[in-house]
């Protein structure tokens, strides 16, 4: 049981990160800050994929690489999400935030 | 790695993603995030995935931590000063419940997988016939050259998809300058972005050549690119072009165009992104750098964001 959950303990970890940045993202009010618990919970799936792919001499190379190109995607898509809240924001400013609210 | 520093490297990974989610202060959060972005490097590399780590530090922490810090920044300036009301204490209490409960879940899931490296071997089996070293590159570049020919066409996309988001009537003009406003502190980043940004080229070129044998590749050079050019744009010492620059669209599609050229001439062979014998990692290389390039470039472009109309401040420093 001892060795198990050593082996286990990134992917242990990975799975509470993932529960963290949830509770950040129902929790959180700014986008922005949702924007970062997304990433967190997405930090935590990397590492839950990743860390079940140790063995005992070596990793596994195909969830390795699957991660590199997961997060290549989430940085893309956290710049279109922070892109898409600097527009909402202007939009609330300009039009005095009548038609553009969204809570 | 001892026991006893794993176990401390993840809690402070969860330390620090709690401070990141927690924290009032918007910048004190960020920072932490960047933190808990270096941390997981070293768990990565603690599992014995460099290349992860490279990329997660580069990447995770590093271009997504400045994404954010020059968000927060454009968003003062609209007086968005990113103060949102508290959430009401029973939602606090049914989300923790909620989100432990899924933890929970995922742990127990978790539990139940025996960790081991099971593809590892059959990689390995066919990395000789590629001519590379780096299962991650004979991954990435060979046996599932689908997922990476798509993830350079989803990054291409989100950075036209952020030029959409610009206001009607500047949308051939360039993203806001990233200098640093205040003349002592842009002229030492200017200094120093200068120099680094042809060392940032060398050690870019040569994290995609060494990446065939050993830890880096096109993600990872492309992003030490993307690093240089963003240090040379705070110092003033190169701004964004407007997004109508032919030279930079040629630069931002050369990759995915290169990628997708091989793939199709793979079909003269009878499949799709198959690699003739013999010019496997030359063609791979090839491709390397013409993504390294483009994922640099577009790095650099979404870090800087949507076009503006000139001489409009956007934010303060």
């Amino acid at each position: 049981m001892e060795t198990l959950a050593a082996g286990h303990l990134f992917a242990l970890t990975g799975a509470a990160t993932v529960g963290l940045g949830l509770y950040g993202f129902i929790v959180l009010r700014h986008p922005l800050r949702q924007l970062l618990a997304v990433n967190v919970a997405g930090a935590g799936v990397f590492l839950m994929f990743g860390g079940l792919g140790r063995g005992a001499g070596s990793t596994d190379p195909v969830p390795q690489a699957l991660v590199v190109t997961g997060i290549v995607i989430t940085v893309a898509l956290t710049a279109f999400g922070a892109a898409m809240i600097l527009r909402l924001a202007e939009q609330r400013r300009a039009g005095g935030g009548e038609k553009d609210r969204v809570s | 790695m001892s026991l006893a520093f794993e176990l401390l490297l993840c809690l402070m990974i969860l330390g620090t993603a709690a401070a990141a989610l927690l924290m009032r202060d918007a910048l004190g959060a960020i920072v932490f995030f960047i933190v808990f972005g270096n941390l997981l490097g070293l768990a990565w590399l603690a599992i014995g995935a460099a290349n992860v780590a490279l990329a997660e530090i580069a990447l995770g922490a590093g271009v997504t931590g400045i994404l954010l810090i020059l968000a927060r920044a454009r968003l003062k300036v609209l007086q968005d000063d990113l103060d949102a009301p508290a959430t009401a204490t029973w939602l606090r209490l049914i989300a923790a419940a909620i989100c432990a409960g899924l933890a929970g879940l995922l742990a127990a899931a978790t539990l139940s997988i025996e960790p081991a490296d099971k593809l590892g071997d059959r990689v390995a089996t066919r990395l000789p016939d590629l001519g590379i070293e780096n299962p991650i590159t004979g991954v990435l570049l060979a046996l599932r050259a689908y997922d990476t020919l798509l993830e350079t066409f989803v990054l291409l996309g989100a950075l036209v998809a952020v030029w959409s988001l610009a206001p009607g009537g500047t949308r051939s003009q360039a993203p806001a300058a990233l200098a640093i406003r205040d003349t002592a502190a842009r002229t030492v980043a200017g200094v120093f972005g200068r120099l680094l940004l042809p060392l940032a080229l060398v050690m870019a070129a040569y994290l995609v050549w060494a990446g065939s044998d050993l830890p880096g590749g096109a993600f990872q050079g492309g992003t030490v690119f993307a690093g240089g050019l963003l240090l040379a744009a705070l110092g003033g010492a190169v701004a964004p072009p407007r997004i109508d620059d032919a030279r930079m669209r040629t630069a931002i599609v050369a990759g995915p165009a290169v990628f997708l050229a091989v793939g199709f001439g793979g079909i003269a062979l009878g499949r799709f992104l198959a690699y003739p014998d013999g010019f496997e990692k030359a063609l791979i290389v090839a491709i390397e750098y013409f993504m390294a390039l483009s994922i640099g470039v577009t790095l650099a472009l979404l870090v800087a964001g949507r076009p503006v109309t000139p001489a409009l401040p956007d934010r303060e420093d």
